[in-house]
Formats: structure tokens, sequence, C-alpha cells
């Protein structure tokens, strides 16, 4: 894992002070509202219905133990004992108060963690795969250039203030993508061209909210010394000829349709050629110095214990299921990658305790090198298992509550906070997503029923994806009554799609019911083989708007 | 007469004043006594007028192209940029195009909403002289210009970005 060198750390101490000093002339009034508005936004806070809310950045998602105890000590010394896992891999506390922020931004500083461009209109976390390193079907591992992308983007100057908020996402494995590449404004898949050099294919303009949009492929092929410099090349044509003038159609998706995505990436290119041999273009040893971080854990050399964990199936069907959900293979003999699930039936979907914070630290150093990732799906990985320890480990995590074995299936589900937290929700998710675990607790009908992305925004803003969930649901207000909206259809994978809206909407008492029917549909229509996505696309969406509006 | 701020947080006056753009139909009003910074494309259209002239400058608004100057930017003593809104981000992209790219050499000036802690990235993209909204308390200018020794990429005022340096 990265770790901060002096300038790193030099520049993050710079920045908590450089924050301590905006906040004193915020609260003496030397500050206007709307002047002070961007700079608490690029340090993580934003101001929510109940209090202010800062979101705190887990660079691509990986994190130490010390600092989950960092946190952990930060819910409870700040806020009210738990945090929150967000789809972009970061951890969001609900609670602070405004002047006690400098001083929480000081805690994390000395842990190298920090809040920089979590919120506001700028370059945020880069997010990957949480599976980088440990699977055997990548590339090469995304995090180094995930890397490269956080220290050239942050506190950018040129970039300060884009018209609009700008995500980017790498993912490495041909098979899989974890991580929404494609609604990200640039998504970044890392490829092979036919002389074995390594590059990214570059997806530009994706996103959700209001206008939902799987981003065009810009550019098939970019060398990876070339990373950074078409990157500037695309912020600054974004920069420049972006809208401001309606914060609705600021994002770049919107500047690449209306350019057409030849067009911009013309103007792209054009830009690049003036640029490209800059001293910004990497150079293979900046790229080997950020990769010596990421170097292979010191892995015992053991075989896989297939064996073992043959018996301790046989005697052990709760043990036996979570291997099979739960559990993935590992591109290291004798070694695992774990899922610990964050979505136990009537907790809201990322909410962990201090306590639990404090727990998976000590897994962490227990079973797993003293590391973890946070997931798009707000679950947290143990990347780095032994074989022979998972049935202790299971044994560890079934009390704690991250044990349930539902990765991936319906009961999964991607869920923002909605109403009881969100003051620009239309309704409450969180309820909806409780609701929908509870109708569908029989574990074996679940893995029956395979793959499911079922994800929960409580307004357009979408924060919980709910466009490319196969099953989405949006609260929507109907003459100040909560009512949701059901899509279907959706993905987020290397097949990206936006769901269709199946009709009008429903109350929520309604929702485990209608939930219930398009599953019967699935049910009923599929062959063998096919995932829910799979019949969705091959029956179309008739079927399932006759059973539920019967 | 502005004060005018340094890279370095000093304070000094001049008496540039900027011309705003003529309505339809009217004539810029260029004052007899004092330099003057006009739109750039009008520059440019009295192109034989006014070059070479030491009191003449150009400002360009957020979303005017500096590549109207390409080729000719050294030909003018001062370069205004104007921020109408300090969220407004563009300017830091004109200013580094006159720089980086055009080559600009003399005064680099922001003009506009400026405030306190925009002026950090003004500096790196190339700006040398901000004229802070009169609201703001210029004292605390120096301050606000140097809370980062440093940066991670190349702008304007690092050509070689930190992962190069860190490298030798
Ligand atoms: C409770 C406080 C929250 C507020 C007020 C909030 C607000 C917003 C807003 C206004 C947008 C829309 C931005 C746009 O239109 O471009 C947005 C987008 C987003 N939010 Fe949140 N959010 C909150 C919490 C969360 C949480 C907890 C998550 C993770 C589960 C999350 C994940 C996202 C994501 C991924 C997007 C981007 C969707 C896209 O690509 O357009 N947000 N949020
Ligand atoms: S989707 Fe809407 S309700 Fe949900 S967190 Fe985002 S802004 Fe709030």
């Amino acid at each position: 894992m990265y770790v901060y060198d002096e300038h790193d750390r030099q520049m993050a101490a710079e920045r908590v002070a450089q924050f301590r000093d905006q906040t004193e002339r915020a609260l003496a009034g030397e500050l206007a509202e709307d002047e002070f508005l961007p700079l608490r936004l690029q340090n993580g806070l934003y101001v929510q219905r109940l209090a202010p809310m800062l979101r705190i950045c887990v660079p691509y998602g990986m994190m130490r133990s010390d600092q989950l105890r960092r946190l952990a000590r930060i819910t409870r010394d700040y806020d009210k004992g738990y945090a929150h896992f967000t789809t972009r891999q970061n951890v969001q506390l609900n609670w602070p108060a405004l002047e006690d922020v400098p001083d929480i931004l000081a805690e994390l500083a000395e842990v190298e963690m920090h809040a920089n461009q979590t919120s506001g209109n700028c370059i945020r976390n880069t997010t990957t795969d949480q599976f980088s390193g440990v699977q055997s079907d990548e590339i090469a591992d995304p995090r180094p250039y995930c890397e490269i992308i956080r220290q050239w983007s942050t506190f950018h100057p040129e970039f300060a203030f884009l018209p609009r908020k700008f995500k980017v996402a790498v993912n490495a494995s041909e098979q899989t993508d974890r991580v929404a590449i494609q609604v990200h404004d640039i998504g970044l898949q890392m490829v092979r061209n036919e002389a074995g050099d390594l590059g990214f294919r570059v997806h530009v303009g994706g996103g959700l909210g209001r206008t939902p949009m799987v981003g065009p492929v810009i550019r098939d092929f970019l060398p990876e010394l070339d990373l950074l410099t078409y990157l500037e090349a695309v912020l600054r044509v974004y920069n420049r000829y972006g809208r401001r003038d309606n914060k609705f159609k600021a994002r770049i998706k919107i500047l690449v349709k209306a350019l057409t995505p030849e067009g911009f990436a013309e103007k792209v290119e054009a830009e690049w050629q003036h640029i490209k041999e800059s001293p910004t273009r990497l150079t293979p040893e900046a790229i080997q110095r950020i990769q010596a971080y990421f170097t292979e854990p010191d892995y015992a050399a053991i075989d896989n214990a297939t064996d073992l964990l043959a018996s301790q199936r046989f005697e052990n069907r709760g043990f036996d299921q979570w291997l099979t959900h739960n559990v993935d293979t590992h591109k290291k003999a004798g070694y695992a990658i774990v899922s610990l699930t964050m979505k136990k039936t009537g907790t809201p979907p990322g909410d962990v305790s201090d306590k639990q914070l404090e727990q998976i630290a000590d897994l962490a150093d227990e079973f797993s090198f003293g590391e973890i990732r946070v997931t798009h799906q707000q679950n947290v990985v143990l990347a780095d298992v032994r074989q022979d320890r998972l049935f202790e480990l299971w044994q560890a995590i079934t009390p704690m509550g991250f044990g349930t074995a539902n990765l991936n299936t319906l009961t999964d589900v991607i869920c923002c906070p909605g109403g009881d937290y969100c003051a620009l929700a239309n309704a409450k998710s969180i309820p909806v997503a409780e609701a929908i675990q509870r109708q569908f607790d029989d574990l074996d009908y679940l893995y029956d029923l395979g793959n499911i992305d079922l994800n929960i925004s409580g307004c357009m803003n979408a924060c919980g994806h709910h466009h490319v969930g196969n099953i989405g649901v949006l609260g929507v207000d109907k003459k100040g009554q909560e009512f949701y909206q059901i899509s279907l259809g959706g993905s987020s994978h290397h097949d990206a799609s936006i769901g269709k809206i199946l009709g009008p909407s429903f109350a929520r008492d309604e929702m485990p019911k209608v939930i219930s029917k398009i599953i019967d549909v699935y049910v009923d229509k599929r062959t063998e083989e096919e995932t829910f996505l799979d019949t969705y696309r091959r029956v179309g969406i008739d079927p399932f708007k006759e059973r539920v509006y019967a | 007469m502005p004060n005018v701020i340094s890279p370095d947080g000093s304070i000094r006056q001049d008496n540039w004043v900027v011309v705003p753009r003529p309505a339809e139909g009217e004539s810029l009003d260029i004052p007899a006594d004092q330099p003057a910074l006009i739109p750039a494309d009008l520059w440019l259209a009295g192109y034989e007028h006014f070059t070479g002239r030491q009191e003449i400058g150009v400002w360009f608004d957020s979303h005017d192209e500096p590549e109207i100057l390409d080729g000719r930017v050294n030909e003018l003593p001062v370069i205004a940029v104007n921020f109408p809104k300090f969220s407004d981000g563009r300017g830091y992209s004109i200013g580094r195009l006159l720089r980086e790219r055009f080559g600009y050499k003399n005064e680099l000036r922001a003009i506009g909403d400026v405030l306190l802690d925009q002026l950090q990235f003004m500096k790196r993209c190339g700006f040398d002289a901000y004229v802070l909204r009169a609201d703001k308390d210029i004292n605390k200018a120096a301050r606000c210009l140097n809370f980062f020794s440093q940066g991670y990429q190349a702008a304007t005022d690092t050509e070689i970005p930190l992962f190069r340096r860190r490298a030798s």
C-alpha cells in the first residue's frame, strides 16, 4: 500500500493548516457562505439535513488497520459512534460539528488520511476494483495508476473549479468490472495492445444523476506513459467548454453528447498534441517507483487447502454457503479473498459502528496483513486470507454481523442514505432495502436466483446508482407522498446499460410484493443458465409489466 | 487606483483601468491620461492603432479564447483575465495557455471576483498580479498565497512535476 514520503506529509499538513485558517475566517464572518462552500466541500464537508456530513477519502478503497482504528476513534470523539461506507469507496460521518472539522482533519493527517476533494466541483477520489492485485485475470495491478492519478489531481491548480464534479475509475480485468467505469466521467480500462504494451481504453462522459449515460470510448489505446498528459487534455477541454450556465447540464457527459464523442475526442487530441511531450509525461521509473509500494505481502509458500475446506464445508452448511458466495479465488495458492458483507438485515447498507471498525481492524491484522479494501458495493474486503484459516475467520465474523452470505445476491443492496439523513431526498431508501431484505430472507431461494444487482436511491441524484441496477428503485415525490419508481435491466459492468422504467410508481408498503412479482417473472421465464439480466434482455420489459400491473 | 498584489504577497498600486466592452454601436471609452486594458478582440480589431503602445493592454473574459492572440502576446505590456465569479475556473486554463503555449512574458493580471483563497491557484497558473475584490482583507494575501510549499503537478510555476523531482 502507498506510504507517504516527506512531500506527501508536508502537503497534508499544509492543507490542514490552510483549512483551519479558512474555517476561522468563515466563523469570523470574513467569508460569505457561498465563498466558504467550495472550500469546505473540497475538504469533505457537506451540510446536511441534520448536521454537516464529512466524507473522508479512502484512496481507491485501501486502508490499513491503524487508519481504521483512527476512524473508529474519530467517530467516537466527534460523532455518534458510527460511519458509513459509500459507493465510491469512501467513508462518511453524519454528525460532525463544523468547528471540529479542522481537528478531525489533523487527526486524519496523522495516519496519512484526508478528506481532500471528496466533494465539490473538482477531481474526486479515483476508484478501482477491490480485488486489485490479488485476482489472476487482471491486465496489471491498477492501484499504482490510481495513486499516480491521485497525486496528479490533488490540489491541481487549473482544475479546482470545474463546471461540476469529476470522477475517475480504473478497471484492470477483462472479465469483470466491479467499479462501474462506464458510468464515470472518465473510465479507464487497462488493456494491452497487439505489441503487448500496457495502456488504457478511455471512456469519457458516463454518469448517472438526471441524465444517465454510459460513457462512450474516445480512445481505444492510450499508452501508459501518456496517462497524465491525456487526462490533463480531457480536463482542460472540459474546464474550458463544459457548461456553466446550468448545474444540471454541467457534467462532462453533456459536453460529450453536444460535441458527439468523435467531436469531443478530436478536441482532446488537438489539445493533447501540445502537451504530450511535456514533463507531465510519465516515465517508466516514476511508474516503477509507485509500483514498488504495491508489492506482494509476505505470502507463505503453501498449497491450496482443498481437502481441509472440503471437510469443513461438509460438516457446516453455513460455512459452505459463505465460502461459495463471499469468498473468491486468489491468485496465490493457499490464499483466498474474503468479502465482509455490511448488509445484515436491519442495518442500513454500508453502516458500521466504531466497535465494528475496530473489529475489522483486528481482523485485518489477524488474517490479512493489516489491510482492507472498501468496495463500490459498500462491503469490505480482506484480500489475503490463508485458506486454512477461513473457518476460523468465518466463526469470528458471524457474531459481528459481517458473515451474511449474500454477496452479489438480491439482498446485497446498494442503497443511498435517503430521507433518513439526506436533505435532498424525495423518499426514504433504507426502509425499502430493509423490507426487501426481510421478504427475501431464505438464502437458498436467493442463491437459486443468482446474482442480481438491486440499487436504491432516494432521489434523482442517483447516489445509490439505481439506473444501473438490474432492478433499480428511485424515490419520487407524489403530492407530498413518498413513492418508488422501478427500472429494470440496468448494468454497471462491462455490458453497462441504463435501466428502463417499468411504469407508474408504488407506495413503500407495496414494494416487497412488487419486487417478488418481478422475481417471479424471472423464475418463470428463465432458462437454466440465465441470470436475471440475461432473461430480461431476452424477453424485454413487457412480461414484467403485465405481471406487476395486472 | 487599484492595489495590486504580487506573487510574494507584497502590495503596490498602479493606475491601469479596465475598459468594459462597449454596448452595440458604441465605441471604446479609453481614458486619455491612464493606461487602459481593453477587450482583447477589440485590440486585435484595432491592431494598427494599438500595437506597440505601452499604455494599452487587454483583458479576456472567462469564455474568451486566448488563441486569438497567438503570436502577438508579447506585444502587450499587460494581459488581464476576468473571473466573473470566483467559482468560474476557466481563467486558470487561460492563464496557463497564455504562458505555457503562447509564451507570454509580461504581466498577467487576475481581475474580477478575485478572492483570497483562489490566489494560490492563480499563482500556479501563471498570474503574477492580482487585484483582490475590494471588500477582502489585502493584508491576508501573503498568507493565503503561501500555504503550500510545493505542488504535486507541473503548472506554470513548476515545470517539473513532483514525480520527476522525486526520481532525481
Ligand atoms: C447524505 C448525504 C448525501 C448527499 C446530500 C448527496 C448528494 C449528492 C448529489 C447532489 C449528487 C448529484 C451530483 C450530480 O448531479 O452530479 C450525488 C451524486 C452521487 N452520490 Fe451522493 N449524496 C449523499 C450521500 C451519498 C452516499 C452515502 C453515497 C454512497 C452510497 C453517495 C454516492 C453518490 C454517487 C456515487 C453519486 C454520483 C452519481 C453520478 O455518477 O452521477 N452519496 N450525491
Ligand atoms: S440519491 Fe438523493 S436522497 Fe439519496 S443520498 Fe443522494 S441526494 Fe440524498
